[in-house]
């Protein structure tokens, strides 16, 4: 006969923060502590879990010209990169951009799929879809597929007839409307970069800088980040590329080496 | 964490909820408006996963909008209750929506309501409710301070003291906050309570 013990064990969770969601649904994120069985560890894995997962750095912002999109481009699986020319900005169309960040997949198809859907619109309604029309198709289709596995953290950028517009849409279904965002893993460097040197009265020239500036900044700390970071510029006229150049020569642009004095030399020991 | 609570004043009922929008560790924005106002004279404070919140209170908000045009008159405020509870039980054992609600309203011979609905589908009709984190420190506040018919600047007041508690005492704090109001004259947006402000688009 097996004794059942299970009365005995513990209810409360090993490291005791939990909120009043604790139960059986798969219900809204709360902060779990990691259990420090491996104290060597608990620093980096600390930073593991709360690190955002999608391996990439993508960054857009509205300014007084407009919309400034900026992207990397490195496709990685686990430790090994599979590319280092991946395009993460999609043209949905003329004066319409996405960017790209988790499944590149899902990303492309959903991408095309709402292109498809802005043309209909502009079929059916005889005038161009706004912005906040396109992402909200998108976060509709997205969030009737939530909980089944698809990972999209995108951006929806554009010119519509109420001006620049920017939404950030993801596969949990969330929706935000804003002027500054940065999506993946290296948006927590973008972002500081991004933060301090904004204003909303730059110039195109100082923006696509900025947006450059960013992406090259996540990509140097960040392994899941580099490539090539392209800038796209999204103004009245529609859409235009403005740069990509390759991070690390991007590196030697801002750190120029500069000839330095000799300390020491090494000589020849003369002979015996 | 996200933080709402709310509370029965005389003749208004006051809805705050906090303004940030997180992921994980990252603050994506901080002034995301989660109280949605139902009709001329309800308001939906919700708190919970992003999609879901979205998606459900505008769900409520479109049906509730049907059932006016349908009717010709609008669903009083314990009706709106009602109907959303039933389709958060509905989906409950199906496709739960992971969504906290506080409904405040005002209807004319009734006076100021707040609803009390769980992400599980509990309801209740309270003189003072609250979710999320922020709930350990502002229930008590208002169990405190509350009393039955506080004035407008009264219960202003003692939002002010549950706001400054959770950004003293919380963790993770939200910074700032948007308060809502309802009362005979309608709902609407009353203040924000900002500690870091965007630099934000100039608005065209």
């Amino acid at each position: 006969m097996k004794l059942d013990t299970s009365g005995l064990e513990s209810v409360a969770p090993f490291l005791g923060v939990s909120s009043e969601l604790v139960g059986g649904l798969s219900g809204a994120p709360y902060f779990e502590l990691p259990n420090t069985a491996n104290f060597d560890r608990f620093q980096k894995d600390a930073i593991q879990m709360v690190k955002p997962a999608k391996g990439t750095t993508t960054l857009a912002f509205i300014f007084k010209e407009g919309v400034m999109v900026a992207a990397d481009s490195r496709a990685s699986m686990g430790g090994y990169i599979s590319s280092q020319s991946v395009k993460k900005i999609i043209e949905i169309n003329p004066y319409m951009l996405g960017t790209m960040a988790g499944g590149a997949a899902d990303c492309q198809f959903w991408h095309r799929n709402l292109g498809i859907k802005c043309r209909l619109h502009e079929l059916a309604n005889k005038r161009r879809i706004s912005v906040t029309g396109a992402s909200k198709l998108l976060a509709n289709i997205l969030y009737s597929y939530r909980g089944m596995g698809l990972s999209v953290g995108t951006m929806i950028a554009g010119w519509d007839e109420t001006g620049p517009g920017l939404y950030y849409v993801d596969s949990e279904g969330g929706r935000l409307k804003g002027n500054r965002f940065s999506v993946g893993s290296g948006s927590p460097y973008a972002y500081g970069v991004l933060d301090s040197g904004y204003h909303y009265d730059m110039s195109v020239e100082e923006a696509a800088e900025l947006a450059r500036r960013a992406i090259y900044h996540a990509t140097f700390r960040d392994g899941a980040s580099g490539g090539v970071a392209s800038v796209y510029h999204v103004g009245s006229e529609g859409w235009k590329k403005l740069s990509g150049d390759d991070v690390g020569e991007l590196y030697y642009m801002y750190n120029p080496i500069t000839p330095s004095t000799v300390e020491q030399e090494m000589t020849d020991v003369a002979g015996p | 964490m996200e933080c709402v609570f709310g509370l029965v004043g005389n003749g208004f009922a006051i809805v705050v909820a906090d303004t940030s929008a997180v992921h994980s560790i990252l603050v994506h924005k901080s002034n995301e408006d989660k109280i949605m106002v139902l009709d001329s004279h309800k308001l939906i404070a919700a708190s919970g996963e992003p999609g879901d919140r979205v998606h459900f209170t505008e769900y409520i908000q479109k049906n509730v909008a049907l059932y006016q045009f349908r009717n010709g008159i609008p669903l009083t405020t314990a009706a709106a209750a009602n109907f959303t509870r039933g389709e958060l039980a509905t989906a409950l054992r199906k496709n739960p929506y992971s969504v906290n609600i506080l409904m405040a309203g005002y209807d004319k011979e009734i006076g100021p309501s707040l609803y009390y609905i769980d992400y599980i589908a509990t309801l209740h009709k309270v003189d003072k409710g609250a979710f999320g984190y922020g709930s350990y420190f502002s229930l008590s506040m208002m169990d405190r301070h509350f009393h039955s018919g506080m004035s407008l600047e009264e219960a202003i007041d003692l939002v002010d003291k549950c706001i400054i508690e959770i950004r003293s005492r919380l963790v993770v704090a939200p910074p700032n906050f948007v308060i809502k109001i309802v009362d005979k004259d309608g709902a609407r947006e009353y203040a924000w309570r900002e500690s870091i402000k965007d630099a934000g688009v100039v608005s065209a």
